[in-house]
């Protein structure tokens, strides 16, 4: 039983992007972070940055290992979550809410075309 | 090439532990996670399957020269029914691997082996018999497939291992209770159609016992000790907490703070190597590196500052943003028991001092730390 929000869309490499207007919001699937579990840090891009979708721009460790975390889409990184700094345990407990990770204002050619919708995702996951 | 899998794969997979290739075994890393594991061994209990591990035995009355030549510790010191941690040095002195001897019976020992190396070490262990033995009677047998072994670790254990062996030993160290036994001490204990061997040991740094026995046995007695332990707390854990409670003692791990480069007395493990003896496998190069130091030292580390999982390889340097590299990370983790970073790693000799200042290099950025005693983690006596 995996919990992926319809509203949102996804890549095979397990982040979810949430789509408001001009800004996308990025975070790790719930499949995600109970596969990692115990994560006890992340490192986050700087503002301003940009990067290519399928780039990786951030580091989410557990305790037995460190993964990147690819961008779903091209765009410009607008905001980051502090919070998860201090308390990364966030991304455990709230990975579609509290514990999402930056903020990107999309590129024109930022599309979401190659992106999984919840129904596909949910497949990839075996959910 | 297939994983190997120890006779308890089926109870693993029941009980939802997520499995990983160890050293070609399909072993479990985790069960519940490594933070809940961890805490619980600390705390109460927990049980991990160690059956991929090697088991050899050496018999006859020439073993006790053999294997005083072959280890570096004094295996004259052992009486039966004791055992101690001890190494197995090639000529030149790096570690082939690093083990437990028990003395079963008068003539009688057993070697536990680490999975990785079982191959390595029987090879290396017949081809020593062929170079060493001249006629002494002696003989060595790799008993891996047929025994499986559990650990059984945590403060709570002794309260209740006792009703899975309810009666005294009749072997090794005879007519005791298991509960009786003494660190590094061994017992037989009859269980079902077989005996099984319990030591009082570990690899956590919590009071403990790993038991040894026939991979037929191996089921039965895992199932009878959640039957009386789980009140206790006692909960299946997997390779992942394993690492992170050895880690914490600063304890070292094949393949990482041990490997043929690098030797006992480079590791901190003079304590391990009686240099006394006339002569061992290594014996030249560790009393050498005894008189005149090492070129290298183990150290252990905690993180003083908010920083990533230090990790194995990670460069170790001088404090600040451009100090020199004085050596490596052979393991690191995030400590469940202190919250922070805490790792082992071999620096150039000269800068292994207790408490000072280092950084580690994590993805191109450093983050200060600072070389401690071991154990990094110390229990509270209360």
């Amino acid at each position: 039983m995996q919990n992926v929000p319809a509203d949102l869309k996804y890549a095979s490499s397990h982040e979810w992007v949430r789509l408001e207007g001009a800004v996308a919001t990025v975070g790790i699937s719930d499949h995600a972070q109970h596969e990692l579990t115990d994560i006890v840090f992340v490192e986050l891009p700087t503002v301003g940055r940009k990067v290519a979708a399928g780039e990786a721009c951030a580091v989410v460790e557990s305790v037995k290992t460190a993964s990147d975390i690819y961008s779903p889409i091209a765009g410009e990184v607008i905001s980051v979550n502090e919070t998860l700094v201090a308390d990364p345990g966030l991304v455990n407990r709230e990975p579609f809410d509290g514990g999402w990770f930056f903020k990107l204002r999309p590129s024109a050619e930022g599309g979401t075309g190659q992106l999984l919708d919840a129904a596909a995702y949910a497949r990839q996951i075996g959910g | 090439m297939e994983l190997k899998r120890t006779p308890l794969y089926d109870t693993h997979h029941r009980l939802g532990a997520r499995l990983i290739d160890f050293g070609g075994w399909e072993m479990p890393v985790q069960y519940s996670g490594i933070v809940d594991e961890h805490l619980c061994v600390r705390k109460a209990a927990g049980v991990f399957d160690i059956s991929h591990m090697g088991e050899v035995e050496v018999r006859g009355p020439a073993a006790l020269a053999f294997l005083n030549q072959l280890l570096t510790n004094d295996a004259a010191r052992l009486a039966v029914g004791e055992g101690q941690y001890t190494l197995m040095c090639r000529l030149d002195g790096g570690v082939i691997d690093d083990l437990y001897l028990y003395r079963l019976g008068a003539e009688n020992y057993l070697l536990i082996i680490n999975a990785s190396r079982v191959t390595d070490d029987v090879t290396w262990i017949r081809s020593q018999h062929e170079a060493l033995a001249k006629g002494g009677e002696l003989s060595v047998t790799d008993r891996s497939n047929e025994l499986a072994a559990i650990a059984v670790q945590g403060p709570r254990v002794v309260d209740f291992i006792g009703a899975v062996f309810p009666n005294a030993s009749t072997g090794g160290i005879a007519g005791v209770p298991v509960a009786a036994l003494k660190k590094n001490q061994i017992g037989r204990f009859g269980f079902g159609r077989g005996d099984v061997w319990v030591a009082r040991t570990g690899y956590t740094g919590e009071d403990g016992f790993e038991v040894v026995c026939p991979a037929t046995e191996i089921e039965a007695i895992w199932t009878q000790l959640f039957a009386v332990g789980r009140s206790g707390g006692l909960q299946p854990c997997g390779l992942g907490a394993r690492d992170t409670l050895r880690t914490e003692m600063g304890y070292p791990l094949y393949g990482h703070e041990l490997s043929e480069s690098i030797t006992p007395i480079e590791a901190g493990l003079a304590y391990f190597c009686a240099l006394e003896k006339a002569a061992f496998n290594g014996r030249k190069t560790l009393v050498e590196q005894k008189a005149n130091g090492p070129r290298r030292n183990a150290v252990a580390f905690t993180m003083t500052g908010k920083a990533a999982p230090p990790r194995a390889h990670y460069p170790i340097c001088l404090p600040g943003e451009s100090g020199a590299v004085i050596g490596e990370v052979t393991s690191g983790t995030q400590s469940p028991s202190l919250n922070c970073g805490v790792g082992l790693g071999l620096v150039t000799v000269g800068h292994a001092v207790i408490g000072s200042a280092i950084a580690i290099e994590i993805r191109g950025r450093r983050y200060p730390a600072a070389l401690v005693k071991k154990p990094i983690y110390r229990k509270m006596t209360s």
